[in-house]
C-alpha cells in the first residue's frame, strides 16, 4: 500500500526525522493561507499523487510570491498528472503540499527496505542523491553503500557512522544522521513498511539534514494490523477496477490488451498471459480468482473483466485442485446471464470435476467454447479476439 | 526412494480443528499419509477425524513420534506456529498459510538459523511423494508415482507440471511447492540438490517466476552440480514492472527479477527452457 508524501512526512515527524516546514492544502485559498503562515519569500507547491517523476512534468513548482502560490495551485488542483510512473491517464491531483524552501548545499539518498536475498532489513545510501537511484546503481555502483541490520541486534551506532562517513558528513551531522536512521528503522518495524525512501535527503547551507521528499510503501500482508495506516489509503490514486477486485478478494491488474483472462492461481495466471502473447494476442488483465472460489466470486470476476471495453474475447483457464470446475462453470453461466456477455468466451477446465464443468457449459446456445487443451484454448481465443476487432473495424 | 518424505513419515497438523486443517487432513488421510494427530491449543485430549488433538507441538511429538508438521493457521499466527514446531524438534515444517507479513518471516528465518529444521513455504501447496505421502493442498488424483522431481514457486503451475508428466506416463518422484513469498524456507537449490542425490528421480522440472534471484542461483547450481536433465519454465514474461502479480514475491523492481533475465541465465547454464507452459511434459520426456 502507498501513501502520499504529506502523510509520509507526518509519520517522519513522529519519529523525529526532520522534514521541511509545510502543510497540505486542497484549495488555492488554503494553499495561500499555508504559505502566509509559513512566512518567508519562497515556497514549493507539490502535487500529491502516488507516483514519482513529478518534477519533470510540472507537478512540483517553486513560487516566488503568494500570487504564484495561488496560480500554481489552480493549475494543478483538479487536473491529472501524467508522469513516467503513471499510465497514460495519469493520477488525479486532489491535494497539494506547500512547503518552505531551503538553501541546498548537497543532495543525498537514503532508503530502507527488506532485501530478499540476504533476508535482512538493509539501508541503502548514496552521496549521489536527487537522481534515480537505479541509474546510480547501474552506472556508478561505487557511489552506493548498503548496510544490513541483524534482527536480533537492531541498528547499531557503528552502522550509522559507516553510512555517515561514506556520505561525507562531519561533526554534529554524524549524530543527526544516526537519529534519522534510527527513526527510519523504528518506523519501518512499527508500521510494517516494505520500503521507505528519502530522495533527496538534503544538506542545507548551514549543515542541517532535512528529508526533502518522503516515500513509504507498506507490506500489504500487514496493513490489516495497522488501522492508522489503512486510514491513509487514497482509493482515487489506484485503478478503479483493481480496487473493486480487492473488495471481492480477487487479484486483478489492468493491462493494455484485448483478451480478458480469468485464471486460478497467480503463477498459472501469469503463464496464461504469457501463452496468449506467445500465440500472438495481448492480455487485457491479470486476474487470479484464488483458492476458495464461489459462484458469486466467479460472477464478479467476469463482470470486472467485461467492464473493460477493449476486451474482445475472454479466456478462462482453471486447474481445479481445491477449486471445483463445476462451480467455476456455474459461475460463468450466472455471469453470462447477468451481464449479457456478447464477446466469445473460451473455457479450459482441468482437474477436480472438470467433466461435470464441461458438461454444464456445452450445448447452452451461448457464445462459449469449451477447450480441453490449454495451447488450443489460447490459439482459439487469439483468433476470436482478432475476428472481433475486425468486425468492429468494418461496422 | 523419494526426497524429504515417504510412506513412513509421521505428520501432525497445526491448526488441525479449523476449517482448512480439517478438510485437508481428511484428504491426506484418504491418500494414506501417516497423519498421526494435530495441535489446537486448549483442545488437547479431544479426538478429531479419529486422531488425538494436543495442546502443544511438543506434546504431539512426545506422544506420536511425528517428524513433520503441516501448518494451516491464519497469517498472523503462523510465525508463532513455525517457531513452536522448530522448538519441538520437528524436522520438516510445511507452512501452507498465505499472507504472512514479511517482517515476521524475516525474524522466523533468523531464529531458525542453525536449528537444522527444514521449512517449506509459506504460501505454498506443500509437498507430495505420489502413492506414499501427501502434505498440503494439492489435488491427489493428478499424481502418478514415477521418476520426475518437480519444484515450483507456484501452486497451480506445479499442478500443471504434474498433469503433463502424468499424461506422458513419466510420473513424479516428489513434488515440492516452495512458495510465492519473498522470504521463504527451502529454495530451488535446496530441493535440486536432493533430487540430484535421489536415485528414483531421473529428470527434474523447475518452474520459476518473476521476482528475486533464486532462479539465477539455481542456474549456476545446476551447471556445476546437477547431471540429471532439467526442464525449466519461467512465468511472467508479460508482467509489467512494479506490479505485484498475486504472489508477494512476484514483482519486478528496478529492472531486477525479470523473466527474460531468468530465462537467459538458465539457457546460459545449458538448461532446456520451454516458452510455453503447455510444453513442459513433452520436453521432459524428450530429455530422457
Amino acid at each position: 500500500m502507498n501513501i502520499h508524501e504529506y502523510q509520509a512526512k507526518q509519520l517522519f515527524l513522529h519519529y523525529a526525522i526532520p522534514v521541511p516546514d509545510g502543510k497540505q492544502a486542497t484549495t488555492p485559498e488554503a494553499a495561500e493561507q499555508v504559505a502566509k503562515e509559513l512566512g518567508g519569500d519562497g515556497w514549493v507547491v507539490k502535487a500529491q499523487v502516488h507516483a514519482g517523476g513529478r518534477g519533470k512534468v510540472g507537478g512540483v513548482k517553486l513560487a516566488k510570491n503568494l500570487n504564484e502560490v495561488i496560480e500554481f495551485s489552480r493549475g494543478m488542483l483538479g487536473k491529472r498528472l501524467v508522469t513516467k510512473q503513471t499510465g497514460a491517464e495519469g493520477l488525479p491531483i486532489n491535494s497539494l503540499l506547500i512547503e518552505k524552501t531551503y538553501p541546498i548545499k548537497r543532495e543525498l539518498y537514503l532508503s530502507i527496505l527488506v532485501d530478499r536475498s540476504s533476508e535482512r532489513i538493509i539501508f541503502i545510501a548514496s552521496a549521489a542523491g536527487g537522481m534515480d537511484i537505479e541509474t546510480v546503481a547501474h552506472e556508478t555502483p561505487e557511489q552506493i553503500i548498503s548496510v544490513p541490520v541483524h534482527p536480533a541486534t537492531g541498528l547499531q551506532g557503528y552502522q550509522c557512522r559507516k553510512v555517515a562517513y561514506a556520505l561525507g558528513l562531519k561533526g554534529l551531522q554524524i549524530k543527526a544522521l544516526g537519529k534519522i536512521m534510527q527513526g527510519l528503522y523504528d518506523l519501518f518495524l512499527a508500521k510494517d513498511a516494505s520500503q521507505i525512501e528519502i530522495n533527496p535527503l538534503i544538506e542545507t547551507d548551514s549543515g542541517e539534514l532535512i528529508a526533502l521528499d518522503a516515500k513509504i510503501n507498506f507490506d500489504d500482508n500487514a496493513v490489516e494490523a495497522h488501522p492508522d495506516i489503512r486510514a491513509m489509503k487514497d482509493a482515487e490514486q489506484e485503478d478503479e477496477k483493481e480496487n473493486k477486485a480487492q473488495q471481492f478478494g480477487l487479484n486483478y491488474i489492468t493491462l493494455e490488451g484485448n483478451i480478458g483472462c480469468m485464471v486460478n492461481g497467480a503463477g498459472l495466471a501469469m503463464a496464461t498471459m504469457d501463452l496468449v502473447k506467445l500465440k500472438g494476442g495481448q492480455p487485457a488483465n491479470f486476474l487470479d480468482v484464488g483458492g476458495g472460489t464461489s459462484v458469486e466470486k466467479v460472477c464478479e470476476a467476469f463482470k470486472l473483466i467485461l467492464s473493460d471495453h477493449s476486451v474482445k474475447a475472454v479466456l478462462v483457464n482453471i486447474f481445479g485442485g481445491i477449486v471445483q470446475c463445476d462451480i467455476i462453470a456455474a459461475g460463468i453461466l450466472a455471469a453470462v446471464e447477468q451481464v449479457h456477455v456478447t464477446v466469445p468466451v473460451v473455457v479450459r477446465l482441468e482437474g477436480t470435476n472438470a467433466e461435470q464443468g464441461r458438461a454444464l457449459l456445452s450445448n447452452t446456445g451461448l457464445n462459449l467454447y469449451a477447450a480441453d487443451d490449454l495451447a488450443h484454448a489460447a490459439e482459439q481465443v487469439v483468433a476470436l479476439a482478432l475476428k472481433g476487432t475486425r468486425a468492429e473495424a468494418t461496422a | 526412494m523419494s526426497i524429504l518424505i515417504d510412506k513412513d513419515t509421521k505428520v501432525i497438523c497445526q491448526g488441525f480443528t479449523g476449517k482448512q486443517g480439517s478438510f485437508h487432513s481428511q484428504q491426506a488421510l484418504d491418500y494414506g499419509t501417516q497423519l498421526v494427530g494435530g495441535v489446537t491449543p486448549e483442545r488437547g485430549g479431544e479426538t478429531h477425524l479419529g486422531l488425538p488433538v494436543f495442546n502443544t507441538v511438543q506434546d504431539a511429538v512426545n506422544a506420536t513420534g511425528a517428524t513433520a508438521s503441516v501448518i494451516y493457521v491464519p497469517p498472523f499466527y503462523a510465525a508463532d506456529a513455525i517457531l513452536e514446531a522448530v522448538d519441538a524438534g520437528i524436522q520438516l515444517i510445511v507452512c501452507i498459510t498465505e499472507g504472512i507479513p514479511i517482517l515476521q518471516m524475516l525474524r522466523v528465518k533468523a531464529a531458525m538459523a542453525g536449528t537444522g529444521t527444514l521449512l517449506i513455504g509459506p504460501n505454498c501447496p506443500g509437498i507430495i511423494t505420489p502413492g506414499a505421502c501427501k502434505i498440503g493442498i494439492m489435488p491427489a488424483n493428478i499424481h502418478l508415482p514415477g521418476s520426475i522431481g518437480i519444484v515450483s514457486r507456484s501452486g497451480t503451475l506445479t499442478y500443471e507440471s504434474v498433469h503433463q508428466t502424468t499424461a506422458q506416463g513419466l510420473g513424479q518422484s516428489t513434488c515440492v511447492g516452495i512458495g510465492g513469498d519473498p522470504i521463504h524456507g527451502m529454495n530451488f537449490v535446496d530441493v535440486l540438490s536432493r533430487f540430484q542425490a535421489d536415485p528414483q528421480t531421473k529428470g527434474i522440472v523447475m518452474v520459476g517466476e518473476i521476482g528475486g534471484g533464486e532462479e539465477e542461483e539455481a542456474a549456476e547450481y545446476i551447471k556445476a552440480h546437477v547431471s540429471k536433465p532439467v526442464v525449466a519454465y519461467i512465468a511472467g514474461l508479460t508482467a509489467p514492472s512494479g506490479k505485484r502479480m498475486g504472489h508477494a514475491g512476484a514483482i519486478v523492481t528496478g529492472g531486477k527479477g525479470t523473466a527474460e533475465g531468468k530465462v537467459a541465465a538458465l539457457k546460459a547454464a545449458g538448461i532446456e527452457v520451454v516458452s510455453s507452459p503447455t510444453d513442459i511434459g513433452v520436453a521432459m520426456k524428450g530429455c530422457l
